[in-house]
């Protein structure tokens, strides 16, 4: 069993866990959107393993996931998360461990048809060098008894897509690709029993070994960005507490029925509309409006779904069905508007649509004039099938595929996802970039006053540390060069603030309520109270990523629902002249609509809910990966991090990818112009077609490598 | 060209030898994770003897 024999590198041991752990299958998965090296796989797997829970463990580098097998399979895996996340690895539980099945498949078909295709091909360069009579009927049969078997099982795929277009009366891709690696069975088969000179196995597996190098790479593709956007989408939490007789009960959000009563936490998204029982609470609509302030909300108000609560827990009484609450209504306005924006024809699809008429056409009546001029209807026959085969869109059906793999790849190293299959092409096109402001381009900070002393510093420091609230860590930054003080007795009071001990003086950062205070945040030392002002930071490198955006001519726009002043204020720190403010979603998506009517690509770049019509409504879109799950599912890419800087690059990527993929066409379309004549006029020999297309094949997917 | 007769064979034999090897390594998951195996080569087996 031992394939490995390095004495130094092998021992028992982790072979025979390895064996393990491909008879058991993991119990768990979790996602891990930000590794990406070897050091992260050797901390990972680590931490893992000394959790006595834990069986075994192992990261899968490419698909970003770590497979679990843990003693217990209803294990929670909240214990382990929150062990990656202490050492500083982001770590989320994946909604169910998925199979490839499909892939593996196709990687078994391909294997198998480079087989069979080498063998015949060995065969095939014996018959051309001059095998004659039994001989070469011999390698004939021996051809016959391994390609049919093969092309039977290895192009099922393309057999099977051929025949539902077929009956649904439809012409697509499929059906001339299934059409000649059939005729050029048949035919080989009739001249083999015959014992004619031509058979054309060897180009009925290279057909389908190049087809079904494409179509792996394309499933392989779709298959990673289609799991990391699903993966992304799970990070919203599914399940809400409810308040039963006083008892807390998780549910999930579909089985909460009006009227029931949850409970919330500081920082917790509000699930569905509802009506606020606690006495009062503070409230951020940034999703919904872009409004940057939280605004203080009384008892019996209304709470939309998609606002967060800063200041909790509370309680609220559902007022709507999971199906009706506001964020669902959004996401239904938004596929609305996804349908109504149409499928965009990728350039495959309109290649293809020019294609199959042309070749069919060209083989026919190629048939029909040798016919004619020679009466000869064996010889008519042959050149009309030599035709099909030596044209099936071999180097097409990789042209494409071949090169959003290479693109999709690095852009998925540099940290963003590409959801939509057309997404590239559409990307190379863009124009004109609209960015959304709050929570894409800024962020919410307190700010630390100029006129604290060292001592205050050093003890907002230590209250700051002690939690993970977004706002306490914003302080951070400003105080990196200050030691934190040794406050005795930290607690934090959830949704309040935190409270400690510095020299026998009450010292506390948290709510102006909580404290006594009019300001929304309030640093008290002692006796004194600091208010503490928020501003809206800019993200780091907003700045350098627009500059280069503008540099490389595209028309950038901010596009904001906050107010006219601190939309402009923003515009100006970015020196973006063209600032639209108090936009609500429909004058997004209206605006949207104008541009795009002129005749512009406009790529929009948002994360609130807000944004979700333009996001949509946009001939492309970016949503950051801190961005709500609407958004994201209508945006073409998703960066795992909200780093901007992404943006020209991807930019770039995606118009170096669309080159390649015209170039692909070019390369193409002259090996075509090429071989057409040759086969037209009789001259094509089986082994000269098989090798044609080897070659035109590999030519694109080296073309397609240049991506960079 | 009696040779025919036992090299025919035993080409196809060795193919066929070479496909139960791929299906085996398919199988058995080797192609799951190409970047982390690229990674793993780097480091040394015996340093998470756990």
């Amino acid at each position: 069993m031992s394939v490995a024999a390095c004495p130094g590198c092998v021992t028992a041991g982790p072979t025979a866990e390895r064996l393990a752990h491909d008879i058991a299958l993991p119990t768990h998965e979790l996602i891990l959107p930000r590794i990406h090296c070897l050091a992260c796989i050797n901390a990972v797997e680590q931490a893992l393993h000394s959790v006595p829970d834990i069986e075994s463990a192992r990261v899968n580098l490419s698909r970003k996931r770590v497979s679990i097998l843990a003693r217990n399979p209803a294990a929670d895996p909240t214990p382990w998360i929150e062990h990656l996340s202490a050492l500083g690895y982001e770590a989320h539980e994946a909604r169910q461990t998925q199979g490839n099945t499909k892939m593996q498949g196709l990687v078994l078909r391909l294997g198998i048809s480079g087989f069979a295709m080498m063998n015949v091909m060995l065969l095939s360069v014996a018959v051309w060098s001059g095998a004659t009579d039994a001989t070469r009927d011999l390698f004939h049969w021996i051809s016959a008894a391994i390609a049919l078997p093969a092309t039977l099982f290895c192009a099922e795929p393309f057999f099977s897509n051929a025949w539902s277009a077929i009956k649904a009366r439809r012409l697509n891709m499929d059906v001339p690709i299934a059409l000649a690696i059939f005729l050029a069975c048949m035919v080989s088969v009739y001249e083999t029993m015959h014992s004619g000179a031509h058979a054309y196995f060897d180009a009925a597996l290279s057909l389908t070994f190049f087809l079904l190098a494409g179509r792996t790479l394309d499933a392989w593709m779709r298959s990673n960005a289609r799991s990391a956007a699903a993966d992304l989408a799970a990070l919203e939490p599914r399940r809400v507490i409810t308040l039963v007789e006083g008892q807390q009960q998780s549910r999930a959000i579909d089985d909460i029925a009006v009227g029931t009563e949850i409970h919330l936490t500081a920082g917790m998204r509000v699930p569905l509309d509802a009506l606020l029982l606690s006495e009062r609470t503070e409230i951020d609509r940034s999703a919904l409006t872009g409004e940057s302030e939280t605004s203080i909300v009384l008892q019996g108000a209304h709470l939309t779904a998609g606002e967060i609560v800063v200041c909790g827990p509370i309680s609220a009484r559902t007022t709507v069905p999971s199906s009706q609450s506001t964020l669902r209504r959004m996401v239904e306005l938004a596929s609305i508007a996804e349908a109504a924006r149409g499928r965009y024809s990728s350039l495959a699809d309109r290649a293809a649509q020019l294609y199959a008429p042309v070749i069919h056409g060209l083989s026919l009546v190629g048939g029909m004039v040798w016919f004619f001029l020679t009466g000869d209807v064996h010889k008519a026959v042959m050149v009309a099938i030599a035709t099909l085969i030596i044209t099936c869109p071999c180097a097409l059906g990789l042209a494409v595929p071949a090169v959003a793999t290479v693109a999709t790849n690095r852009i998925f190293r540099l940290g963003a996802l590409v959801k939509s299959d057309t997404a590239l092409e559409r990307l190379a096109t863009v124009t004109t970039i609209a960015f959304d402001k709050t929570g894409t381009l800024t962020q919410s900070a307190l700010i630390v006053p100029a006129n604290f002393s060292i001592e205050e510093c050093q003890v907002l420091k230590a209250l700051a540390m002690a939690s993970q609230h977004p706002l306490s860590q914003s302080l951070l930054p400003a105080l990196a060069d200050v030691t934190a003080a040794a406050v005795s007795g930290l607690k934090e009071y959830r949704g309040q603030g935190i409270w400690g001990r510095w020299n026998g003086q009450d010292v506390r950062l948290g709510s102006g309520a909580w404290v006594g205070a009019e300001a929304s945040t309030v640093f008290q030392f002692g006796k004194t109270i600091h208010p503490l002002s928020r501003t809206e930071h800019l993200i780091p490198g907003a700045k350098d990523t627009i500059r280069q955006l503008q540099d490389q001519g595209y028309d950038v726009h901010l596009v904001s629902g906050d107010k006219q002043a601190s939309a402009a204020a923003m515009a100006r720190d970015l020196n973006i002249a063209k600032v639209h403010a108090e936009m609500t979603p429909e004058a997004k998506q209206t605006f949207v609509a104008d541009i795009q009517a002129k005749g512009e690509h406009l790529l929009m770049v948002g994360d609130g809910l807000n944004d979700t019509l333009a996001l949509t409504q946009a001939w492309a879109s970016i949503a950051p990966g801190s961005a709500l799950e609407a958004s994201q599912n209508a945006a073409d890419i998703v960066l795992l991090d909200g780093d901007l800087a992404k943006i020209p690059e991807t930019l770039r990527l995606a118009k170096s990818a669309r080159r390649r993929i015209l170039e692909n066409f070019a390369l193409a379309a002259s090996y075509n112009a090429v071989a057409i004549p040759i086969a037209l006029s009789g001259f094509a020999s089986p082994l000269f077609a098989a090798l044609a297309m080897s070659l035109s094949s590999i030519t694109v997917t080296l073309n397609a490598l240049r991506v960079r | 060209m009696n040779v025919l007769v036992v090299l025919v064979p035993i080409s196809l034999f060795l193919g066929l030898g070479a496909l139960g090897a791929f299906v085996w390594t398919l199988k058995a998951g080797q192609y799951d994770d190409l970047e982390g195996d690229a990674a793993r080569a780097l480091f040394r087996d015996d340093d998470k003897s756990n």
